[in-house]
Formats: C-alpha cells, sequence, structure tokens
C-alpha cells in the first residue's frame, strides 16, 4: 500500500461537486445520487484521469455526463425540482438578504440546463470559458453565448434591468420588486 | 449611466449572486453516505480485487 493515493485527493472536491449537482439537479436526492455514481466512476477509472490536469473539472465532467445520459433516457427535460417554486417571494419587497437569495435562486432555478450549468461553471466556480467548453464538449463561443443569454434572463427575471435597479443600496443588491408591480411600460 | 456599463454591472451582480448561491451550497455537510462509499471503496481495494464477489 503506497503512502497517499492520488484518488484520496477526490475527498477535497465533493462539497463543490454535490453543489454544482444541486444546482444542475434541482432536487438534494437526485444530486447526492448523482455525486454518489461520480465517485464510484471516478475512484474505479482513475487511469482515465490525466495527471497534472484539474480534478474538479474531471469530476464535474463525469458528473454532468451521467446528469444529461439520464436526461436522454427518461427524455425528461425538467427534473422534479423540490420546493422550488413554493412561497409568494414575490409579492413580498426584498429588504433583506435572505429573501433577495431566495428570489435569486428561483430565477436561476427556471433557467434551462445548459444555460445553469454554464453560469455555475463560469460564473461561479470559476472555470474559464475554455474549461468549461471543454468540460461540456461545445464550442468557446456556445459557452459564451449560453452565459449571456443566462445572465440576460437572470436580470429580466430579477428585474435588474430596470433603471430604479441600479439606483437601489447594496443590501438589496439584486434588486427585486413585485413581479405583479410596476412595470416598466 | 452608458448602456454597455450597466450591462457589465448588472452582470457583476448577477455572478456576485451566482458565487454566494453556489458557495452557500459548498459549505453545507456532505451526507455520511459519501464517507461510507468511500470506505467500501478503499477496502474493496484493499481486497486486491481476488475476490470479485464483495
Amino acid at each position: 500500500m503506497s503512502d497517499t493515493d492520488p484518488r484520496e485527493e477526490i475527498v477535497e472536491h465533493l462539497p463543490a461537486l454535490r453543489a454544482f449537482a444541486i444546482s444542475l439537479t434541482r432536487n438534494g436526492a437526485m444530486a447526492d445520487d448523482m455525486v454518489q455514481d461520480t465517485i464510484v466512476k471516478a475512484w474505479t477509472k482513475f487511469d482515465k484521469f490525466r495527471p497534472g490536469t484539474n480534478l474538479r473539472a474531471w469530476l464535474f465532467t463525469i458528473l454532468r455526463n451521467t446528469y444529461y445520459s439520464n436526461r436522454r433516457k427518461t427524455r425528461r427535460e425538467v427534473a422534479d425540482v423540490d420546493g422550488i417554486f413554493s412561497g409568494n417571494m414575490a409579492e413580498k419587497p426584498a429588504h433583506d438578504g435572505h429573501l433577495q437569495m431566495a428570489e435569486f435562486r428561483t430565477a436561476f432555478a427556471q433557467l434551462p440546463d445548459e444555460q445553469r450549468e454554464t453560469l455555475i461553471l463560469v460564473g461561479a466556480s470559476g472555470f474559464s470559458y475554455e474549461e468549461a467548453a471543454d468540460m461540456c464538449g461545445v464550442a468557446v463561443g456556445t459557452i459564451k453565448s449560453r452565459a449571456n443569454r443566462g445572465r440576460k434572463r437572470l436580470a429580466e427575471l430579477m428585474q435588474l434591468d430596470e433603471d430604479e435597479a441600479m439606483e437601489m443600496t447594496d443590501t438589496v443588491t439584486v434588486g427585486v420588486v413585485s413581479r405583479n408591480g410596476a412595470s416598466a411600460f | 449611466m452608458p448602456e454597455d456599463q450597466r450591462d457589465a454591472e448588472i452582470n457583476r451582480r448577477i455572478d456576485e449572486n451566482l458565487r454566494k448561491v453556489f458557495q452557500e451550497q459548498v459549505e453545507e455537510d456532505l451526507p455520511d453516505r459519501f464517507k461510507l462509499l468511500l470506505d467500501q471503496l478503499r477496502k474493496q481495494d484493499g481486497d486486491d480485487g481476488e475476490d470479485d464477489q464483495a
């Protein structure tokens, strides 16, 4: 037995891997099953990992490939979402951070899988457009366009495109007002 | 504010929120099942693959 198995490094990436799975599936139970699958695949096929490359990127790639291959099998575009759309958040003014983040999560959950995935990779996890393109098996231009469309849609859902939102203070950074409230036109 | 500057500001805020949402999830405790799974995988390797029945 050697001193340190290089596979032990997988453990360090599990919290991020699970966060990615939750963002992608929007369902805690499904996310955990996918993390489990990914751990088994990564552990048993570690010889496929090229040493010196990004282990986190490799794990994320296994997980997203599993997700899309399951999605194709079940022919289901939209996963079961746990309580993402519950509550009447839109009717309450977003004067505190918790409400604001709940609104953001709700908006984010409405994006198509590919846009959500791209925004998590390049917007939240710090992967470059090139790395994300490699992980998703698409051209860099495709990743850029998914990121742009995703950000634009989030801005619309959060009504960030209204001028008044830009005047809000930092505590209401992502200025959410009632969706039923004042329309821009 | 010029439009492209405004867009850049909006994108900056969106990415800030993305990072926050993601970070909250990263900080959640991992379920025990993953620790148990890793123990199982390590144990399997220890058996040296001679009895695959396990």
